[in-house]
């Protein structure tokens, strides 16, 4: 490991500070957590990507209580909805989320994605009453995966250290920044009514936590360490997110 | 004893002949593939016991139906990577048998949990002369976005083989290395080896502790 690990990492966190505190809950523990990562600087040895492992297992272990009290559990009633209400949930997600989507393919510069979103929104918010129904996909308009921490990687930003978010798991350093500015533009952090806005961003996480029900065993029984299996894991997903599901074939070094 | 040999021969076509009617069409790797996953689900759909989670049966149709297209070897080397070199061949044996267990009932596992998704075969990207290439799929379902599995292929003298499964960009052989390489460091490929064992012999025990 390079000693210079951190230095990106700080660059980061100034930028992070300099942002205007907007007042939103969720960017504060993740400034908490980037400026703890500091303290865990001095870390040697390890992965290369990770600098900050000792504090980033700590959260992971955190995350993984939290979950298998709180998270789990109530992701598990969820599922006994019958599906039909289940893939409205997500649907009405889906449609919330499809202008951010719709945007960021746009500064990525795939114009044709891009309205394409913009035509599902179009679609399922009024033929798919209130986005409940996906009447878009069964059109031929598909559904794409976007978000800010995508479209900087199109730019070539590079991910910086990995870190592990305080509930929210997995992420790296461009990815945090992505997510805030993600969430200042979220539909349902716009609602000023706060039990509107919990009970949205509660049923948005159970359903997505209900939707790795499953997945989750797959990855305890695979691991000898989960901790750096769900970290190679989220490398390889983002990587593969920002290249659009092509990322760059390169031959293994390690593959005689 | 040219006749004994001729017969021996005759003998070995035929099983042969035989064998390649039960088994999948391995000419081109995409229809290799998809006759593998149709015939997997066809069974899966059928089966209440590997629906309702008989990890067993899974395991079982697995090892008939699908690992004869794996290479295990190739795998594994993939998965330890720069250490592999050091491994003794006994070594290499004992590790592509322990990671092969492994795979085989993680992922065995998965397949209780497939529920009618349907799956599309996308167009095989590769020249006839390509002796390596990578099987694009989508596992599409209600209310979510597909997910991408790819294969990547390997031509061989014996045919096509598997030798990685990405699922929506992971692959879930080299997702092992930096697992693998901290037990190598820390305890030599003899530790990698025990902690593998170990693990298998753990699923074993939950397994045998659910029925």
């Amino acid at each position: 490991m390079s000693p210079d690990g951190c230095r990106p990492h700080r660059k980061h966190v100034t930028m992070i500070k300099d942002k205007p505190q907007s007042g939103s809950l969720a960017t504060r523990p993740m400034v908490l957590a980037l400026a703890l990562a500091l303290t865990a600087c001095a870390s040697t040895g390890g992965h290369p990507k990770d600098p900050f492992e000792p504090l980033n297992r700590a959260t992971f272990s955190f995350n993984e209580t939290a979950d298998k009290y709180v998270m789990r559990p109530v992701a598990e009633v969820y599922d006994y909805l019958p599906l039909p209400i289940k893939v409205g949930v997500g649907n009405f997600f889906g449609n919330l989320g499809d202008v951010w989507i719709g945007v960021n393919n746009l500064l990525q510069g795939k114009f044709v994605d891009g309205l394409s979103d913009g035509g599902r929104v179009l679609v399922n918010s009024t033929v798919g009453i209130f986005g409940l129904f996906d009447v878009a996909s069964d059109m031929g308009l598909e559904k794409h995966d976007e978000d800010l921490g995508q479209t900087l990687g199109s730019w070539g930003v590079g991910e910086g250290p990995y870190i592990v978010l305080p509930f929210l798991g997995p992420s790296t350093v461009r990815d945090s920044v992505g997510l805030i500015g993600d969430l200042q533009v979220d539909p349902v952090w716009q609602f000023d009514e706060v039990a509107v806005r919990n009970s949205l961003t509660g049923l948005r996480l159970t359903h997505r936590r209900a939707a790795l029900l499953g997945a989750d065993t797959t990855a305890e029984q695979a691991a000898l360490d989960k901790y750096g299996y769900m970290r190679s894991f989220y490398l390889q997903y983002r990587l593969n997110q920002v290249y659009d599901g092509q990322p760059p074939r390169v031959k293994d070094p390690d593959d005689e | 004893m040219h006749k004994i040999a001729s017969l021996f021969a005759a003998l070995a076509l035929s099983v042969g002949v035989q064998f390649n009617a039960l088994a999948a069409d391995v000419t081109t790797p995409d229809a290799l593939v998809k006759s593998v996953t149709d015939d997997v689900i066809t069974i899966v759909r059928q089966d209440k016991a590997i629906q309702s989670g008989d990890t067993r049966k899974a395991v079982e149709l697995v090892e008939t139906r699908v690992l004869p297209y794996f290479d295990f070897a190739h795998m594994t080397r993939l998965a330890v990577g720069r250490d592999w070199k050091t491994a003794s061949p006994e070594q290499k044996t004992v590790l592509t048998q322990e990671f092969k267990t492994l795979l085989v009932r993680t992922y065995s596992n998965a397949l209780t949990q497939y529920r009618n998704q349907q799956i599309d075969f996308k167009p095989l990207k590769a020249k006839p002369e390509d002796t390596d290439v990578v099987v694009r799929t989508e596992v599409r379902q209600p209310g979510a976005k597909a997910v991408q599995i790819d294969y990547n292929l390997e031509k061989q003298p014996e045919g096509w083989k598997v030798y990685d499964v990405l699922v929506a960009g992971v692959s879930l052989v080299t997702n092992y290395r930096d697992d693998f390489g901290k037990e190598v460091r820390a305890g030599g490929i003899d530790g990698l080896i025990k902690s593998l064992k170990d693990k298998n012999k753990q699923l074993d025990a939950t397994a045998s502790a659910k029925k």
